[in-house]
């Protein structure tokens, strides 16, 4: 097994339960400074209820979650969003009526008030704040080729092209850490190979860790350094995509089946 | 030449005064029926900024409305009550416009502080339930007045100055408008619709929405306040029944029919619903029912809002080939 080096992230046995119900049980998950980790397990086993641990939706039954050796939980999600952590969702969340600009600039928001006294006021500051924020959402347009859809509102994109605008969004709040929630999911094969170097580009060029869930195995065996499998809310298995591949009990628990067709 | 926002709310203003020294001409009749649609406009202009930026459905603007209109009338009546029999020509001396402007900001500020006790707690809710509470709170206003005997009680505050000419409220229409729109077109701003839209997704962006909320909410109540100062020194005389439930519904029509987040329509919409009963006076006996039965076919047929349905409709006009194609 492999240990990352100084983690960004770790959970220590966090615990979230709904009900009687425990979706995640004692879970230890650490995420190195720029590692891309995968997180798989079948339907309902609790890989969606780990993001939200993270991001602040739901606080931890027990446990502890550590973020660049700083608990966060228990911490509103816009917190722990401004100390570097941003997600994407697996129904996609995008602002459907703003542009795919607004979409990206509203990461750029200032502090409420400063902003807004500086908005009402319209000095020169104001302008070249605006000119500022407006070239920096260009720019990271024009990394993911969405800058020809700058005026288009989000709710009229394709499938494909929300997909692609809400990573977008959510690398331009500058994360440290970026998980994203089945960021493949309904792609075809070629937006999924476009996909996967997108997600090689940000990790390197952003030097920012990132945590994938995702049901396709081509998506996750072939771009994971690492990957950790859930079951009914606990660790079974953790390893390179090879040893996950060969360990009997991911096999018995999800894994079995692609395999018997490769 | 592009004017620049600053530039344009200077010149409305300027307008604003400029057009207050030829009102002495003008009908008294006339003259009302123009401050009335101004204060709604203000009205209307706020509440959109809650309703249909924020996204936040509030059923408790005349209530804001109440406490700037009993406040800064409060203020004036006395003021006016215990200079005027001291100074000769107090009613027209500088003194009065600055007695003025103080009484309207304290009841603004009253009135965004009350939204802020109202907003802070209840702002967690959403859709109907927040509707509920607002509306609760607009009642509670409005029987307090009921029973407050000193602002008149249930027989109304009389006597207060005729201070609110036309320059003043369509200053103020000017200044809300601006600050909407300036507020709403920035960065910042953007939070707002980001907030209506997802709000999962806009904590997730780092946006607090809470605080968002609550700002829209303070501001909104602010101007609410400025239009109910207006409203009082316009009238000359308020009591607790012109703040019901009714004038709440009146300002979120206008807001629903201008179409949410549309701040030209909404300002269309606070003018037509402010003229259309003054229009429909010669058919008095059915004034209310034409007046309502208006309100449904422009629901039925524009339910994005007047103006977004007119501005559709000129563009398809413009649009349509010259030799009768499919439309």
């Amino acid at each position: 097994m492999i240990v990352a080096e100084s983690p960004i992230l770790a959970l220590e046995q966090c615990t979230v339960r709904f009900g009687g119900l425990t979706a995640v049980s004692e879970l230890d998950l650490q995420i190195g400074g720029h590692e891309l980790l995968g997180l798989i397990g079948p339907n309902g086993a609790g890989k969606t209820t780990v993001f939200n641990l993270i991001t602040g939706v739901y606080p931890p039954a027990a446990g502890r979650v550590r973020f660049r050796g700083h608990p966060i939980h228990g911490l509103p999600p816009h917190a722990i969003a401004a100390r570097g952590i941003a997600r994407t969702f697996q129904n996609i969340r995008l602002f459907k009526s703003l542009s795919v600009f607004d979409n990206v600039r509203a990461a750029f928001h200032p502090p409420l008030f400063q902003g807004m006294a500086s908005a009402w006021w319209r000095g020169r500051e104001f302008y070249a704040e605006d000119a500022r924020v407006s070239a920096q959402v260009r720019e990271v347009l024009g990394l993911f080729e969405l800058d020809k859809l700058a005026g288009t509102l989000a709710g009229e994109l394709s499938y494909g092209d929300q997909r692609r605008l809400e990573i977008v969004r959510a690398l331009a709040t500058r994360p440290q850490l970026l998980l994203l929630d089945e960021p493949a999911a309904g792609m075809n094969p070629a937006e999924k190979a476009r996909l996967m170097k997108w997600i090689q580009f940000i990790k390197d060029k952003h030097q920012t860790a990132v945590l994938l869930v995702d049901h396709d195995m081509q998506v996750i065996m072939g771009i994971c350094e690492r990957i950790v499998v859930l079951d009914y809310g606990v660790k079974i298995a953790e390893g390179t995509p090879a040893e996950v591949r060969r360990h009997p009990r991911v096999i018995e628990a999800y894994l079995g089946e692609d395999h018997v067709g490769d | 030449m592009k004017i620049g926002p600053k530039s344009g709310l200077a010149l409305a203003l300027a307008a604003a005064v400029g057009g207050s020294f030829l009102t002495p001409r003008l009908d008294a009749y006339f003259l009302n029926i123009l401050i009335d649609v101004g204060v709604n406009i203000i009205l209307a202009v706020s509440l959109n900024l809650i309703n249909g930026y924020a996204g936040q459905f509030s059923l408790g603007h005349a209530g804001f409305m109440a406490v700037g209109a009993y406040t800064a009338a409060g203020l004036s009546t006395l003021v006016s009550a215990n200079l005027l029999a001291r100074f000769h020509g107090f009613e027209h001396s500088c003194w009065a416009f600055g007695c003025f402007l103080l009484a309207l900001l304290a009841g603004g500020l009253l009135a965004a502080l009350t939204g802020f006790l109202v907003g802070a707690p209840s702002l967690r809710l959403k859709g109907d339930y927040l509707a509920i509470v607002t509306l609760g709170f607009g009642e509670i206003i409005r029987v307090l007045l009921q029973n407050f005997e000193s602002l008149g009680g249930a027989r109304g505050l009389s006597g207060i100055p005729p201070w609110a000419t036309f320059g003043w409220v369509y200053g103020w229409v000017a200044i809300v408008i601006f600050t909407v729109l300036a507020l709403v077109h920035s960065t910042s701003g953007r939070g707002f619709l980001a907030v209506r839209d997802d709000e999962i997704a806009a904590q997730a962006v780092g946006i607090n929405t809470t605080q968002y909320k609550v700002s829209a909410f303070v501001i909104g109540a602010f101007f609410a306040g400025i239009a109910g100062g207006l409203y009082a020194h316009s009238k000359q005389f308020i009591s607790p029944e012109g703040f019901g439930f009714m004038k709440s519904v009146e300002i979120v029509v206008m807001v629903i029919l201008g179409g949410m987040g549309n701040t030209a329509g909404v300002i269309l919409a606070a003018v037509v619903l402010t003229l259309l009963p003054e229009v429909l006076r010669p058919v008095a006996a059915y004034r209310m029912i034409l007046y309502s039965l208006l309100l449904i076919v422009m629901m039925l047929t524009c339910p994005r809002g007047l103006f977004t349905a007119l501005g559709e409709r000129a563009k398809g006009w413009l649009a349509r080939p010259k030799n009768g194609g499919p439309p």
